[in-house]
Formats: structure tokens, C-alpha cells, sequence
């Protein structure tokens, strides 16, 4: 008898999932951003989860937890419920460089999520102040080999994107300026704009508006393709630096064990977002790229992440060794 | 000039349209109604209303977005006054003299001349913004690590002369403030300074946090130690509104805070949290008699809350003339015009004028709305101080934890606020005052990285900072203010300490 019940139960219990899984979203969702309001990642997540939203029945919250460059937050989310109703917006920082920069981190970006798909590429550019004596990359570099130890580079923090960008901008062209910290994007370029410092590596959407204004200057933008934004910047291949390729990416993430149905579901939900007209304009907008349609799966950000782990690690970890 | 006129009149006309004079009505309404809130100030003000301008035109979000802005600062000037929690940093010097006229049983006096100093104020800026925000741009840029650390040094200053007791004690809050600040992420390196390991010091102490506890728990236990005289304060509600006298008194300050306010506000790093600082130190120096700050001195409101609106509206110079945001609150502002499509920079003002000049003349309007709005409410807020304390107190405690719980969504705030409110607490019952401590932990900050930063591009010279002009010229300000403020408390003695 008590197996009978038993095995009922169990019944119950797994069509209840069922039915949970094919009625979701039955409340809202909470999407956590481990970053600002405002900031460039809060801002993609929003564009994104208005369209979402409107896909699922149900609204998606923004919850801003910030700190700790943005690794407080996804603790927070991976640690959370996998029911659905608690997903996270991730970026190149929070899933790539990450484990090298926080040697305490309490997840594991290749393991402990469940991946729903890439969102947006937000391309890197390298600029310098307006004053700068080399008008392209090539110049530059030619530069930075004559004046050695003359050169300050601008960052926006330890663990920001600029920071992990710079950095392995210097090791692939084998630089070692001085770096100069910044509490967050803004100061930075100001002082950039003021010739107070050289050079910098930056997402397009903070640094458009000023290579449009002639404020500064940019060298080459490290995608396969030119922006739209910016159609007299070359990228770094035309410039003759091919290996510096990088983008701050921004991807949906759930916590690992989110039922395979719901995954699904937030997938649908995203791609369709990103097929969305008004979506795709405002996403390009801010210089954003789409993701291709093999880049929208699960399993493509799952490698996504596996492979910029694989690739930021070492280059931080040099570079912290040689900070000393 | 008379580009200006033009300009402004193509302001006036998208500001004054029916709609969006709704939406800055509405944005001031619900900014002030949720700034009001202990602990609750303008960057989570707004990051909380954020999604209901979603549905709205770029313009009209922008111009609700700045309402919000405007009422969540003036809301937390009420706080400052009424329960003495300051919800940042400009409206710390609020509560210093704010709330002894509140215990006088002149809150609404206190209220009255902050809604009308800032409205001054707030007039004055939105001219300067209109006229010379283009020219002006470049004094942004002057101010680099060197000139920023040597103005900070002169905001210590500022810290000292602030202080009513000994001397040697507010240089020791200062100095316990500075500490206070070089908690957490260290910015060069990445290690993590004094955290004992605790994750949520990595970031640092939260500003909010620290106000709260200091200023607000603690009065509330100040409060419950002697409840007689806390009803005392009930019974004399007094006037609402200033009378001539008190004009007379003030409107100088307000002159000068607007005028110190706008000019610091401008500078990026966020400067303007040194200008009701700033307004304060200059209005009790110039004041016949000096004993009277710290003690309900109407011109230590009029003119620090002229300055903290003057600022808060010159701030608005870097982010609309460069895209530049110079406080975390125009960062704000920045994701908000880039969600609604704007992306702010140098060229906003040509390809956007409509938005541009529409902003400015709404900020004009904003201030006016907060005006209309805030002069009837004074009368409920100030009725609010009549309930009994024993209610009271429970329902400030509780919002205090909804509003810290609010910015950052972590209960390690909530129990940091306990914390620090023990902190204050016995920080005045041995007769330590908390401003300055609050003022060291904000400049102290600014202060390190800007030296580092000065001292990293000099690679390690320090005569950058003697070197620059701007540079050298703060640093003698710094050092003639630091001898006045120092030769009366050598010749005579300083202000005994306010004990009651």
C-alpha cells in the first residue's frame, strides 16, 4: 500500500512539473543584472526582455544587483531556484574573465548554468586621445615601440571590460604601458578627451558618440566586419592586427538544472526577440551586434563560454603576475 | 544672445506642451514622494522608476526621468530636515542645521526656505546651462587627477572649519571617515583592502549605508533615550512658511550657494558634493555670529540646499554637451536616453535640438513644478512630526531597511545600518560629531585615486601638483582656509560642543 502511494505521489509530483513546465510562465520572471542601471549590460537586457516579455504572457523584472564586477550578482542567480523564474543577464566578464580575476569565485561559468543564448556582441574599438602623434594602427604601434615606458593606458577598473580588453590587447601587441585605473567608463574618457592619458580599449556604445564629435580617435575596431556606426573605422584585420578579435558579449544564462522544457521556451522567447525589427534596430543602435542564427542555440554559448574561459585565463593570469 | 532667446523659445515650446508638462508634474510628484523615504535618494529613486518611462516619446521620458531627479533631491532634503537621515552625501549638511529647526519647531520654515533656495537656485542654473553650458564644457576637461586631488584636499579643509566642537576631534572623524572610504576593491591593483574576507565589503561601504546608520538609526536611539523632549518638539509646530525675517536672513546665502553650487557642479567626478560643503564653511565664516550654526541657522539651509540644487542642475553641463556623465546619477541618466535610443555625446545638441533645448527649459519647469508641489505638502510634512514618537520611530526603522534593502537588493545593508547606527550612537554620546566623518569618507576616496592617479601619470612626481596652475592655486586656498580656521581655536578656543 505505502508503495502504491508512494509511486501515486511520484506520479503527481512529476505531471505537476509537467504541467509546470508547459504552463510557464505563470508569474513574472526576475532577470537579475549583476551590473549598474544604465550600464551598457543593463541596457541590452532591457531592449531584449521588453520583446521577451511580450513572447512569454509574463513580464520580466530587472533586478540590478551590482558589485565585485559583476560576479556578486550571478552568485546570487546561480544559486537560485532553477524553476524559470530566476534568470541572469551574463557578459564577456562575468563568464570569461571571471575565474581569473577572482581567484574566491563561488560558480563555475563552463558548469554550474544552464545556458538559454547569446543576446547581443558589443564590439571592442581602440582609441586614443585626440592629440595622439600616429593617425592609424599602424602607426601606433610604431609608437608605442619608440616610446616605451612613456605610454598610460586607461582603464575602467579591475575586472571591467576595458580593463581584460587593454590587457590582452597589450599581450598580443606585446606592450607594457602604464595603466591608469578609473572608477567606471566616463572618468576615463574624460580624461582621455583632456590628453591626460594615451589610449584605451572600450565597447562601441561608450565611445562612439566621441569618435563621431572628433573628440577622440579611433584605431581599429576588433570585429570581422565594420559597424555601420562607424564606417571609416577599420577593423583590426584591414589594420594588421588579425588576432585582435574580441567582443564584450552579453548572453542569457539560467541556473544549471532549469528543466529542459523552459530553457526552450526562454530560447524561443530570445530568438524571437532578436528577430524582431524594432528589437534589431534598437540593439544596433548602440552599435550591438545580432548574433547569427548558430549562434543563438544553447549549446553554442555553452562553447561560447568554455572557449573565452580557455582563452582569458592565461592572459590575465601573465598579466597579474607581471604587475608586481 | 539672441541664439539663446531662439533656442529657449524652441524649449519652452516642446517643455509647455500639455503632455509633457504632465510628465514633469509626474515625474517631480512621484520623485519627491519616493525620495521622501529614508535612505532612499536620487540613483535608486530613479532606477526604480526607470521602466515606467518605457512607453513614453524620448523627450518625454527624459524630461520625467529628470523630474524624478529633481523631486528625489528635494525629497531627501525633507528627510534631512524632518528625521535628520541624509540620503547622500549634499543633503548630509542639510540635517546639520535643518533639523535643530525642525526640534525648534520650525520645520516648516526649514522646508520652506530649501523649496525656495532651490527654485532660485534652480532658475539661475538652467540660465547658465543655456548660455554658456557649451563654453563651460572645457572647464570639465581643465580638472584632471592633479587639480581633482588638490580640490579635494581643499574640501578637507572645508571638514575641519565644518566642525562646531574640538578641533582635534573632527580631525579625528575625518581621518576615521578617510579610512571608512579605503575599504574594499583597491582600484589600481584589484586586491581587496580591510575586508576581512566578507564579500560584501569587496565593494566598499555604500555611502547610504553609512548616512543611515550614523545620522538616522542613531538619532532614533538618541531620540528613545530622552522621549521628553521629543514631545516637547511635537507641541511647537510654529510657522510654515518663512517670514520676512527670515528672507532677509538668507537671501545672501542663497545668492552664494547658487553661485558656488553651479560652478562646482560642473566639474566632473563628481564635484558637486562639495558645494553645499562649501556654501556652509563660506556662510558660517562670513556670519556675525558664528555660534549659531549647528544650532538651527537658517542660513545653514538656505544656502547649502541653494548650492546642492545649483549643482545637482550644472551636473547636467558634461552629460549633455559631451555624454560625459560626471556622478553616478548622470550614468543613470546616460542608460536611460540610450534605452529610449539617444546615445548621448557632442552631438546631441545639433542632431536633437528639439530634445536638447526641450530639456533644458523642462528643467526650468521642474524646478517651478517642485515649487507648486512642495509648498501645500510642507504643512503634511511638518503635521508628521506631530505623531507620537513611539509610532513614529517604527515606521522610519522600517523604511530605512525597505530603502537600503532597495538600492542593492542585499540584507547585508539592512544589517550594516544597525551596525553603524551603534556606531553613531556612542559617537555622540562621547560628544563626536558624525559630519565630518561623513564628509572624509566621500572626499577621502576621490582623494586616494586621484593622488594615485596624479602620481602614476607624473610617474611619481609630486611637483605635478605645484606645477599645474589650477593645481597649485586650490592647494593655497586649502592652506589659507586651514590657517583662518585654525587661529581663532589657538587665540580664544573653539564652540563648545552643543550639549543638551
Amino acid at each position: 500500500m505505502k508503495k502504491v502511494v508512494l509511486a501515486l505521489t511520484a506520479v503527481a509530483g512529476l505531471a505537476a512539473t509537467g504541467a509546470q513546465a508547459q504552463n510557464y510562465p505563470t508569474r513574472p520572471i526576475t532577470m537579475i543584472v549583476p551590473f549598474a542601471a544604465g550600464g551598457p549590460t543593463d541596457v541590452v537586457a532591457r531592449i531584449v526582455t521588453d520583446n521577451m516579455s511580450r513572447t512569454l504572457g509574463q513580464q520580466i523584472v530587472i533586478e540590478n544587483v551590482a558589485g565585485a564586477g559583476g560576479t556578486t550578482g550571478i552568485t546570487r542567480a546561480a544559486q537560485s531556484q532553477p524553476d524559470g523564474y530566476t534568470i541572469m543577464m551574463g557578459h564577456m566578464g562575468t563568464h570569461g574573465a571571471a575565474p581569473a580575476l577572482y581567484p574566491n569565485l563561488k560558480y563555475d561559468p563552463t558548469k554550474d548554468f544552464a545556458p538559454i543564448g547569446l543576446a547581443a556582441g558589443t564590439p571592442i574599438l581602440i582609441v586614443a586621445k585626440k592629440d595622439f602623434p600616429a593617425n592609424d594602427l599602424k602607426g601606433f604601434l610604431d609608437y608605442m615601440k619608440a616610446n616605451a615606458g612613456k605610454v598610460n593606458m586607461a582603464h575602467a577598473g579591475v575586472g571591467s571590460v576595458s580593463h581584460s580588453t587593454g590587457i590582452l590587447f597589450n599581450s598580443i601587441i606585446n606592450a607594457k604601458p602604464t595603466l591608469v585605473a578609473y572608477r567606471g567608463t566616463g572618468p576615463a574618457l574624460n580624461d582621455l578627451m583632456a590628453n591626460t592619458v594615451d589610449y584605451m580599449t572600450d565597447q562601441i556604445v561608450n565611445v562612439a558618440p566621441q569618435i563621431q564629435g572628433g573628440n577622440i580617435k579611433a584605431f581599429a575596431i576588433a570585429t570581422p566586419e565594420r559597424s555601420p556606426a562607424l564606417p571609416n573605422v577599420p577593423t583590426t584585420k584591414e589594420a594588421g592586427l588579425p588576432d585582435y578579435q574580441v567582443s564584450a558579449w552579453n548572453a542569457v544564462f539560467a541556473p544549471k538544472g532549469t528543466p529542459a522544457d523552459i530553457v526552450k521556451k526562454l530560447n524561443g522567447a530570445l530568438v524571437k526577440a532578436l528577430d524582431d525589427e524594432n528589437t534589431k534596430k534598437r540593439l544596433a543602435d548602440l552599435g550591438g551586434v545580432i548574433p547569427t542564427n548558430a549562434e543563438r542555440t544553447p549549446e553554442s554559448l555553452q562553447k561560447l563560454v568554455e572557449s573565452e574561459v580557455a582563452r582569458w585565463t592565461p592572459v590575465l593570469k601573465a598579466a597579474g603576475a607581471t604587475a608586481e | 544672445m539672441g541664439d539663446l532667446v531662439s533656442n529657449l523659445s524652441l524649449g519652452f515650446g516642446v517643455a509647455l506642451t500639455l503632455q509633457n508638462l504632465g510628465l514633469a508634474f509626474l515625474g517631480c510628484l512621484v520623485g519627491t514622494l519616493i525620495g521622501v523615504l529614508p535612505g532612499v535618494g536620487p540613483i535608486a529613486t530613479i532606477a526604480m522608476l526607470l521602466p515606467i518611462t518605457f512607453g513614453l516619446d524620448p523627450t518625454g521620458a527624459l524630461i520625467m526621468l529628470a523630474g524624478i531627479y529633481y523631486g528625489a533631491q528635494y525629497g531627501g532634503s525633507t528627510t534631512a530636515i524632518l528625521v535628520n537621515i541624509p540620503g547622500e552625501a549634499t543633503s548630509v549638511v542639510t540635517a546639520l542645521d535643518g533639523h535643530e529647526m525642525a526640534k525648534q519647531g520650525r520645520a516648516g520654515v526649514a522646508l520652506g526656505i530649501a523649496a525656495i533656495g532651490s527654485f532660485f537656485a534652480g532658475t539661475v542654473a538652467t540660465l547658465v546651462i543655456a548660455a554658456l553650458g557649451a563654453p563651460l564644457t572645457s572647464l570639465a576637461l581643465i580638472f584632471g587627477p592633479t587639480e581633482y586631488f588638490s580640490l579635494m584636499v581643499m574640501g578637507l579643509v572645508f571638514a575641519v572649519v565644518l566642525a562646531r566642537g574640538s578641533i582635534l576631534k573632527a580631525v579625528a572623524m575625518i581621518l576615521v571617515g578617510v579610512l571608512l572610504s579605503t575599504v574594499g576593491t583597491d582600484l589600481e591593483t584589484g586586491e581587496e583592502r580591510m575586508t576581512f574576507g566578507l564579500p560584501f565589503l569587496s565593494d566598499g561601504i555604500d555611502f547610504a549605508v553609512l548616512a543611515m546608520g550614523i545620522f538616522g538609526i542613531a538619532e532614533i536611539m538618541r531620540n528613545l533615550d530622552h522621549t521628553e523632549t521629543r514631545d516637547v518638539v511635537r507641541q511647537a509646530i510654529g510657522r510654515l512658511l518663512p517670514n520676512r525675517d527670515d528672507f532677509r536672513q538668507s537671501y545672501k546665502p542663497v545668492l552664494r550657494g547658487t553661485f558656488i553650487g553651479a560652478a562646482l557642479g560642473i566639474l566632473p567626478g563628481n564635484g558637486a558634493v562639495l558645494g553645499p560643503f562649501a556654501s556652509y564653511t563660506l556662510e558660517k565664516k562670513l556670519a556675525k555670529d558664528s555660534r549659531r550654526f549647528g544650532r538651527g541657522a537658517i542660513e545653514g539651509v538656505a544656502g547649502p540646499e541653494s548650492a546642492n540644487n545649483a549643482g545637482a542642475q550644472t551636473s547636467f553641463i558634461p552629460l549633455l554637451t559631451l555624454g560625459i556623465p560626471p556622478n553616478a546619477v548622470m550614468a543613470l541618466m546616460v542608460g536611460a536616453m540610450t534605452i529610449h535610443g539617444i546615445i548621448p555625446g557632442p552631438q546631441v545638441m545639433t542632431k536633437n535640438p528639439t530634445l536638447f533645448w526641450g530639456m533644458i527649459a523642462s528643467m526650468w519647469v521642474g524646478n517651478l513644478m517642485l515649487l507648486v508641489i512642495n509648498l501645500p505638502m510642507i504643512g503634511m510634512w511638518v503635521r508628521l512630526l506631530k505623531v507620537p514618537y513611539r509610532l513614529l520611530f517604527p515606521a522610519i526603522l522600517m523604511f530605512c531597511c525597505i530603502g537600503i534593502y532597495s538600492i542593492n537588493s542585499l540584507p547585508t545593508d539592512v544589517m550594516f545600518i544597525a551596525f553603524f547606527g551603534l556606531v553613531g550612537y556612542m559617537l555622540i554620546k562621547l560628544g563626536f560629531e558624525p559630519a565630518p566623518m561623513l564628509l572624509g569618507f566621500v572626499l577621502g576616496r576621490l582623494m586616494e585615486e586621484n593622488l594615485r592617479r596624479a602620481l602614476i601619470i607624473s610617474r611619481g612626481s609630486l611637483e605635478t601638483f605645484i606645477e599645474r596652475p589650477v593645481s597649485a592655486g586650490l592647494l593655497a586656498v586649502a592652506a589659507i582656509l586651514l590657517v583662518i580656521a585654525l587661529l581663532p581655536s589657538i587665540r580664544k578656543g573653539r564652540d563648545e560642543v552643543f550639549t543638551e
